[in-house]
């Protein structure tokens, strides 16, 4: 398994880098009310410029509410949130995003290639015509599509291809409009443990040589732990963020759930948080 | 005139030129394959994103409320195709605004649909020329179609082609993927409903070849066939055409020379096509899979 990414952070793991030029992604006493309740409310989140972040917690916990937010999808109802210093809207190019998904249809004739090019000009209306820029376009996605190792199939039909190779191209569409900000909803889901590992590395050493922020949202931090500068938990209507080993106490994380959790590590570090499933939960 | 089944027209001759000569030789025939033509070609390009954005349901639907409207223009005594139009357009509006609160309600939709036919009855029963409008709504009668109504039917077609090149590379990225198309600004909804608009043209164009009941193998056989026959959407949108061009005038000639009507044979060629596609592109997709297979065994 290759889970060792190439080049890791020269920067001590125990001191996340200091932001260069301000905050990426600010988010300020931010709370969202959706359905009769609090999503989640007075959260604060900092993201500095180049690091990678991952967003865990329960399912239906609001980790999607809050890339939702960051994309401007999602209005925030309390608080105020900035990305790249600018107010959040759709549209913007300099935020790359990845949504969740299962794999796409196995029908789907369109080339790999195509997917990719509609990053670039899937917004623009009419149909395309041959030109200069459509030439430089071309160019671009090449360049995304071997960015992230998919030029080998990047003639084949998107539906026929495995759910790691979808995934690449999705990341190279999200990077083709060359964002400074990066926002995956479960890119690992889905995917066998290999896999994982392999696209998780491939996130960070991008993300790393461009200079870009991540934040990833994941069930599982394992296969992200090399990679990963911080944490962000959300469950209970909170967000704790920091480092791996601050956030995912037991302590913590009981104090979140508001019920008792305990976190495990076995010999190699792996983490296991007990007590959150349901059938674990019988308290009532 | 009813027209739908052709007496004897002398004999197909295996001279391309003659034959060409006799089936253009009367303006009801011309008439036929020029509104053919134009309906190929709308449905054609149209059923590429129907099929792709899995609407073939909505299509299916706008036909029964397609065949209320015709049949309320003929009480109305005006000409089936602008109750065909209005009643789908405004059909898909309803249908575009409400997509996300219909999903799944399929027992509520099914029965707006049979609702929809039986007024469409009703309607016919009401006015004088039951049988005959019943019939050529029904299962389509190309070869009775006046000179304005095939007007009609090519104003809305080209405003249908326009509309659908014009939203082209939005409406494709929306259809392969609306979260990351919505959150890059494209405006899915108000695409959605365009779209829905625009199958709605189609509806009422294929109807008028093909009857409400069979409209939608027009939109969706074509479609199908060439999405799994090319790998570029601009390619797969021509080669959908080519296919709907070819099986309606294929299937109006057969009709002009054989006694049994235009819409058996339209229908019948795209199931051919549709069916000989599959199974020949079943067959390679297994290869290719087991090619897969077998190079990831021994990369492993």
């Amino acid at each position: 398994m290759n889970l060792v990414v190439s080049g890791t952070s020269p920067l001590s793991p125990a001191a996340p880098p200091a932001p260069p030029h301000g905050a990426a992604i600010a988010l300020h006493r931010g709370g969202v009310f959706l359905g009769g309740r609090w999503v989640w409310r007075d959260v604060d989140l900092e993201v500095p410029q180049g690091e990678f972040v991952v967003v865990l917690g329960p399912n239906g916990g609001g980790k999607t509410t809050l890339l939702r937010v960051l994309l401007g999808l999602q209005r925030l109802d309390e608080g105020s949130v900035s990305v790249l210093g600018g107010d959040v809207r759709r549209g913007r190019r300099a935020i790359g995003y990845v949504p969740q998904r299962r794999t796409l249809d196995r029908d789907l004739s369109v080339r790999a290639r195509d997917l990719v090019s509609l990053g670039v000009d899937g917004t623009r209306w009419g149909v395309p015509l041959p030109s200069a820029s459509r030439r430089a376009q071309r160019a671009r996605v090449d360049e995304a599509l071997a960015a992230v190792g998919a030029t080998a199939y990047a003639e084949r039909p998107v539906g026929q291809l495995s759910g790691g190779e979808q995934q690449r191209l999705l990341l190279a569409q999200a990077l083709v409009t060359e964002p400074r900000v990066l926002l995956l909803d479960e890119p690992l889901a889905s995917l066998d443990l290999r896999s994982q590992g392999v696209v998780s590395a491939l996130v960070a050493s991008v993300a790393r040589e461009r200079g870009i922020t991540v934040v990833l949202v994941a069930h599982d931090v394992n296969p992200l732990s090399s990679v990963l500068d911080r944490v962000a938990y959300v469950a209970g209507g909170r967000i704790a963020t920091g480092r791996t080993d601050e956030v995912i106490t037991s302590e913590r994380l009981s104090e979140l759930y508001d019920h008792p959790v305990e976190v495990l590590r076995d010999s190699r570090g792996r983490i296991v948080v007990v007590g959150l499933d349901d059938r674990d939960a019988h308290h009532d | 005139m009813h027209a739908s089944v052709l007496a004897t027209n002398g004999s197909f001759s295996w001279n391309p030129v003659v034959d060409w000569q006799e089936l253009t030789a009367q303006a009801f025939m011309r008439n036929a394959l020029l509104a053919g033509t134009v309906a190929a070609i709308l449905c054609g390009a149209v059923g590429y994103f129907v099929v792709l954005r899995g609407l073939t349901f909505a299509a299916d639907a706008l036909t029964h409320i397609g065949f209320a409207g015709g049949s309320g223009a003929v009480l109305l005594g005006l000409s089936p195709v602008y109750g065909l139009l209005g009643f789908t357009t405004l059909a898909a509006l309803g249908i575009g605004a409400l997509q996300r609160q219909l999903r799944g309600r399929d027992v509520v939709t099914g029965m707006i649909l049979v609702e929809a036919l039986g007024l469409g009855v009703l309607f016919l029963r009401l006015s004088s020329g039951y049988s005959n409008q019943t019939y050529a709504l029904l299962f389509g009668d190309i070869l009775a179609l006046g000179s304005g109504d095939l007007l009609v039917l090519a104003g809305a077609a080209v405003v249908a082609l326009a509309a659908t090149a014009a939203i082209y590379r939005p409406l494709l990225f929306a259809s392969l993927d609306d979260e990351v198309a919505e959150a890059r600004g494209v405006p899915v909804r108000g695409l959605a409903i365009g779209f829905v608009l625009i199958v709605a043209v189609a509806v009422a164009a294929a109807t008028q070849v093909i009857g409400a009941l069979l409209a939608v193998a027009l939109i969706v056989a074509p479609a199908s066939s060439a999405q799994r026959l090319t790998r570029r959407s601009g390619t797969g949108i021509a080669v959908s055409v080519a296919l709907a061009l070819a099986v309606t005038w294929a299937g109006i000639a057969l009709a002009f020379w054989l006694p049994y009507p235009v819409s058996f044979f339209v229908v019948s060629l795209a199931a051919v096509v549709w069916g000989v596609v599959r199974a020949l592109t079943a067959r390679h997709r297994v290869r290719a899979s087991l090619r897969e297979a077998h190079a990831a065994g021994v990369a492993a």
